[in-house]
């Protein structure tokens, strides 16, 4: 089977990059409601985050399903490799 | 509902075939402080607790299944492509001749996970320490993996997991000065 | 400043069959001694911060085995 192409590795881990800061914002901010400077950069790694996926997902296929992506054709979303493969 | 989403939340990398360091990361995965009872555990808990918290044990029993699918990774790792007989060297003889290759809800010892891991108390105080605790004892639990295992790159993605248990059990622990705050409860009498 | 492990020191008896353990060391993380967290606490960069395993580098501890501190430059 097709391995993915290099690109795929750094860019993965870019997304992984920002969307942990969003992780770790959310438990704080579920603490720190109140806290108007992380939620504005909550925000801010928000947007950059939909920026991120959607040139990944132009490139290797969707990170989501059930619509939470759009799909090319034919449907790959199902093709491997899955994380644990990579 | 939840949503999948295909990535890892951290990129977990392994250095060599090693059957016998997946036997010991077992213990995270279907053992008593793993990472399935954790997810299990806290989301469990949100139908009988305020609803103040019910949003930070919905997002950390989540993030607990990405750990899940990260110590899922590592044993898959180090055990694609072994051979039956590297499997015996490793002490995975019996679980050879039960499973093959695949994962099972076991702790490092081979006790299959029970329900039983799992306190609900319904008190929202005992429940909240339950689970400062079960994120320090899978914290300990990291640690002598570490001391365990000799793979530089499993060491990595076990110390950003035991990382993750410091913060939660930091929001464990600020969910309870939540609860046990005054400032709301004149509005209430 | 709040150190991040303790020692103790185990009994040691004549009849001990290991070679004795002088000093055990276990964990205190940051977070023990925290409290509510307060807000702007210094963060790491989105790189960092994955590689460290959180954004706030109050909470930053990581573990390492004797064999890793053995071995030189360990100490991220």
């Amino acid at each position: 089977m097709k391995q993915v192409p290099d690109e795929f590795y750094p860019l993965m881990e870019q997304i992984q990059m920002v969307d942990f800061v969003l992780v770790d914002l959310t438990l704080y901010l579920d603490t720190h409601p109140d806290d108007f400077e992380a939620i504005n950069q909550f925000n801010h790694y928000t947007k950059e985050r939909k920026q991120l996926k959607k040139s990944f997902e132009s490139q290797f296929g969707p990170l989501v399903q059930y619509g939470n992506s759009y799909s090319g054709y034919p449907w790959t979303w199902a093709d491997s490799p899955w994380p644990w493969q990579l | 509902m939840w949503i999948y989403e295909k990535k890892l939340q951290y990129p977990v990398r392994v250095s060599t075939c090693n059957p016998t360091l997946a036997k010991y990361l077992i213990e995270q995965y279907g053992g008593a402080d793993g990472e399935l009872a954790a997810a299990l555990r806290y989301l469990n808990q949100r139908y009988t607790i305020p609803n103040k918290v019910i949003g930070l044990l919905t997002d950390i029993g989540t993030e607990e299944f990405a750990h899940l699918e990260m110590i899922a990774t590592m044993v898959y790792k180090l055990t694609k492509d072994a051979t039956p007989d590297q499997m015996k060297v490793a002490g995975l003889g019996d679980h050879y001749a039960n499973h093959d290759g695949a994962l099972f809800y076991q702790n490092a010892s081979g006790v299959p996970w029970t329900a039983a891991y799992i306190a609900a108390k319904g008190d929202p105080i005992a429940d909240l320490y339950e689970d400062i605790a079960a994120e320090e004892k899978a914290r300990a639990t990291y640690q002598w993996l570490i001391d365990l295992s000799d793979d530089p790159a499993i060491n990595d993605g076990l110390r950003f997991l035991r990382e993750r248990e410091i913060i939660h059990a930091q929001r464990f622990r600020e969910a309870v000065e939540i609860l046990k705050d005054e400032r709301d409860q004149k509005k209430v009498f | 400043m709040n150190t991040h492990h303790k020692t103790y020191h185990p009994y040691v008896s004549p009849f001990d069959p290991c070679v004795p353990i002088n000093i055990k060391t276990y964990s205190t993380p940051p977070h023990l001694y925290m409290g509510y967290q307060p807000p702007n606490l210094p963060q790491f960069t989105p790189a960092e911060a994955l590689r460290a395993g959180t954004i706030w580098k109050a909470f930053y501890d990581p573990y390492f085995s004797q064999i890793e501190l053995a071995k030189e430059g360990n100490q991220v």
